[in-house]
């Protein structure tokens, strides 16, 4: 026969070994959509979206009732399943580029993310320029010489003279 | 430096200033209400089609909403009412639901008991044709295919924009056209 002491250490540890599965069950389960995960994904990806009707607000600190529908709807999106991709190509579909905080690279668009660059290149040729001009009109060393200035023939040949009558 | 930098940058700072003012020029254009009545296409919300061009011969009434627009709320039973009204005289109502989500717009016809057609205006291509303002704004189609005015505000009994009679006025002229 066991002992009382036998017999009590069994039953603490089926109960241990209880306690812990169910602990991992509890912990294995998936978010569900109340929790707080979701709702920091859903601010996430609003973050990337703009209000279509409040410029420049993005979805994510927009307090209108639209952008609250439209957070509702990214929520809702996501418990469905669907991606972050795939949200924000239906809020395109539904609301045009517009809602991107950028828009996307096509067509006319181009010119949004060229003309910064050629900006930056022109600014930097002009400022070479100005700088290289700057040192050489000064005679700064390693600078290529500054061509002589030009004189007159006749003030040369007068300070040819000049100089000899010394 | 050579002279095409100097050129090449006067060159761009005149295109985007010719760019923006466009854009201005565009963006400050009144809502049309006279003249042709730009056309579109329109899906309702239980999948029919229409081409406002297809309904010649009858007078249209184009109503921008959102379930999100307070004022919207303010002239929806009136627009529902006067609907049933002028349904059988050759009066179609188009309701063009912007930038709302679809969940929130099929709730609020649920809510006014709306029958008239209603659709989602996809990537506000039709409020973009109309150069809207807001909502709500409604715009009034002839039978011609004309447009003869609009409301820039909501439809309500003492309305600055138009009263509920002015609107029924405005439909009796058009359907005398």
């Amino acid at each position: 026969m066991r002992s009382n002491i036998e017999i009590r250490t069994s039953k603490m540890f089926w109960a241990v070994l209880i306690a812990l599965a169910i602990s991992a069950l509890v912990m294995s389960v998936p978010v569900n959509a109340q929790s707080p995960n979701l709702d920091d994904e859903v601010n996430r990806i609003a973050k990337g979206l703009y209000c279509p009707v409040c410029p420049n607000t993005p979805l994510d600190v927009c307090n209108t009732q639209a952008c609250a529908d439209w957070r509702a709807d990214i929520k809702k999106m996501l418990q469905e399943g669907k991606n972050e991709q795939q949200i924000r190509d239906a809020f395109v579909a539904r609301f045009g580029p517009q809602v991107l905080g950028a828009p996307p690279a096509e067509g006319f668009n181009w010119l949004a993310y060229i003309l910064p660059v050629i900006g930056i290149i022109l600014g930097a040729a002009v400022a070479w320029f100005t700088v290289r001009a700057w040192l050489v009109g000064r005679g700064v060393p390693g600078t290529s010489p500054a061509s002589a200035p030009e004189i007159p023939k006749e003030y040369a040949e007068r300070i040819e003279k000049e100089l000899k009558e010394l | 430096m050579p002279r095409w930098i100097p050129v090449l940058i006067f060159v761009l700072v005149i295109a985007v200033l010719i760019f923006f003012a466009l854009g201005l020029r565009v963006r400050n254009e009144p809502q049309p209400s006279s003249g042709p009545a730009p056309d579109f296409k329109i899906t309702s919300f239980e999948g029919q089609t229409i081409r406002l061009s297809e309904l010649k011969g009858k007078v249209v009434v184009i109503n921008f909403w959102a379930s999100w627009c307070p004022p919207c709320r303010d002239e929806a039973p009136f627009l529902e009412r006067t609907w049933r009204q002028y349904k059988d005289r050759g009066v179609v109502f188009i309701g063009v639901d912007y930038v709302d989500t679809d969940s929130a717009a099929k709730e609020y016809l649920k809510q006014y008991n709306i029958t008239y057609f209603n659709g989602t205006d996809l990537q506000s291509e039709i409020s973009q044709k109309y150069r809207i303002k807001g909502v709500p704004e409604t715009y009034f189609v002839g039978k011609d295919g004309n447009l003869y005015g609009n409301s820039l505000g909501p439809i309500t009994k003492d309305s600055a924009f138009m009263t509920e009679s002015q609107f029924i006025l405005k439909l009796e002229e058009l359907l005398a056209k």
